[in-house]
């Protein structure tokens, strides 16, 4: 029964590295860019909705509803200007111009909100969890949040295979040139994939802010295992991305349940495996028009 | 019938050092046919994907129904009635064939061409719509990129290189459906190395060589020998005389 709390455990925080990790695959799938400020968007969104939403009488809690919103039109400008600008001069400026960003974020934050570690308040609920047997604890703050991730998922799954613009974001992905022959405006398209990865990456951050603490250098440890996630699942596969995170999440647990040492490194072993054994990852495509 | 709807006047295109494309000149009438024929390397593909908005020329001007394009963007001028099927098809490969033809028709003009009307066209698509399109032949997959550019509803149609890497009887099958194409108002540019297809279908045959043009005129008016010189270079026409095949 302990070895089935360790797998539960792996498999709630393993939802929210997909979470955290869907935008990051979609920047790369779609933009080609590897967007290394990605995890301090994540800590932005969790300072937002600390400090700023209490301003419009918003309960912490509900603070999403602001500021997903707010991070995906963001997310269309950034792309629009600072990374377009870059694509524009060679792939290995965005790797710079993101890396610059996350420097600069991360120390805005130390300057204005100093290096203290904060939450979003969510009430009591954080203390409340659920267990069926006396070894298992389900938290219904971590439920929740796997259950986000899953629904994200499933729904930016959807609008990716059943809507048009869906369609042409994946027509861009394969293929930047052929889209824009079909008449996509690819620049605009990639702005609204990164919109739809800045607000994603919000949600994460607040949930991150929900279940721990975070200050303003938590974005690196965290892009990390999104990193991993969306190796260990295949890029380019967003269901690919969450088995990535479950399996990073239990790789985890049990390397913490020998020793709390060997948790990041018994998820670190994996993914290196993984990269060893199947470099496209456990449900990357390998495939190519003949 | 004889107004001019493309007009390339002086057009020159550099990749860098090399000039890809020297001072050529040319214009399509509406409901034309222009086959561009040149050996690799003439020029041919940069030439199209100038016109298609991908290369910006270095000098020269393009001009599509009376009116200047040159700082278009691609998807631009698909939007005016320009559209491009690419060198090596470059379909969506991970999606199925009715999805590829769903993004050409997602910015679509108003037109005779939707995708139903794509599946009468080639009557073995709708029963395999749902098929990735990477299971499809090379054939069938160059059937789909056309069928791509064509629910968008070009008034212009530029092909490139339709033949590349195909077996005989898919090119004669693709190129038998050109007439039924340009009889619904399409204008279309076809770029080809294949010279006996280009000139069996063409109004006119314009050919370029190391990136200038070399001969222009009608299929009718012109003797294999006069085609030869212009496609292989005065010198190398002597030393293979009356050789169709090309490399």
């Amino acid at each position: 029964m302990i070895w089935l709390n360790v797998v539960i455990q792996g498999v709630l925080i393993g939802g929210f590295y997909a979470l955290f990790a869907c935008g990051l695959s979609l920047m790369f799938g779609v933009l080609k860019v590897i967007n290394l400020a990605h995890g301090d968007m994540a800590v932005v969104a969790g300072y937002v909705a600390v400090f700023l939403t209490p301003h419009l009488h918003i309960p912490e809690v509900w603070s999403f509803l602001v500021v997903v919103p707010i991070f995906g039109l963001l997310g269309y400008v950034v792309q629009r200007t600072l990374i377009q600008k870059s694509i524009d001069r060679d792939p290995f400026t965005t790797l710079l111009v993101t890396f610059g960003l996350s420097v600069v974020i991360e120390n805005l934050l130390l300057e204005i909100y100093t290096a203290n570690g904060q939450t979003v308040n969510v009430g009591t609920l954080i203390t409340r969890s659920w267990h069926p047997t006396s070894n298992v604890y389900v938290s219904y703050v971590s439920l929740g949040v796997l259950g986000v991730a899953v629904a994200v998922l499933g729904i930016l799954q959807l609008f990716l295979s059943r809507t048009g613009t869906g369609r042409l974001i994946r027509a861009v992905a394969d293929d930047r040139e052929a889209a824009q022959l079909s008449g996509a405006n690819y620049r605009h398209i990639f702005g609204i994939a990164a919109a739809i990865a800045f607000a994603t990456v919000a949600l994460a951050g607040i949930a991150y802010g929900m279940t721990t603490q975070f200050a303003p250098t938590s974005g690196g440890v965290n892009l990390l295992f999104a990193f991993e996630a969306v190796v260990i699942g295949g890029i380019g596969s967003l269901w690919g991305t969450l088995i990535g995170g479950v399996a990073l999440g239990v790789a985890q647990q049990f390397g913490a349940h020998f020793n709390p040492e060997y948790q990041i490194l018994a998820g670190n072993v994996l993914f290196l495996v993984v990269l060893a054994i199947r470099p496209q990852g456990l449900f990357g495509r390998k495939t190519a028009l003949s | 019938m004889s107004e001019v709807l493309l007009d390339v006047a002086g057009l020159s295109v550099h990749h860098g050092q090399l000039c890809a494309v020297d001072d050529v000149s040319f214009s399509l009438r509406r409901g034309e046919i222009l086959a561009m024929i040149g050996a690799n390397g003439a020029g041919k593909s940069t030439l199209l994907r100038t016109i298609a908005g991908l290369h910006k020329p270095s000098s020269g001007t393009v001009s599509f129904d009376g009116e200047d394009i040159a700082t278009l963007s691609p998807n631009r001028r698909v939007r005016l009635g320009i559209s491009l099927v690419p060198e090596g098809r470059r379909l969506f490969s991970s999606m199925t064939l009715e999805e590829n033809l769903q993004v050409g028709a997602y910015r679509a003009n108003e037109g005779p061409f939707n995708i139903p009307r794509i599946y009468e066209l080639f009557d073995w698509m709708g029963g395999r719509r749902k098929q990735s399109v990477w299971q499809l032949s090379g054939g069938e997959q160059q059937a789909v990129a056309i069928g791509r550019a064509l629910v968008a509803n070009p008034q212009v149609l530029l092909l490139d290189e339709l033949s590349l890497g195909l077996a005989p009887i898919v090119i004669e099958r693709i190129y038998a459906l050109v007439p039924e194409i340009v009889a619904q108002g399409v204008s279309i540019l076809i770029v080809e190395q294949d010279v006996a297809q280009g000139v069996a279908v063409a109004d006119r045959v314009h050919c370029l060589l190391e990136g200038r043009t070399s001969l222009v005129g009608a299929p009718g008016d012109l003797t294999p020998e006069e085609i030869d010189r212009a496609y292989f270079g005065a010198n190398m026409s002597s030393a293979t005389p009356s050789d169709g095949t090309n490399e």
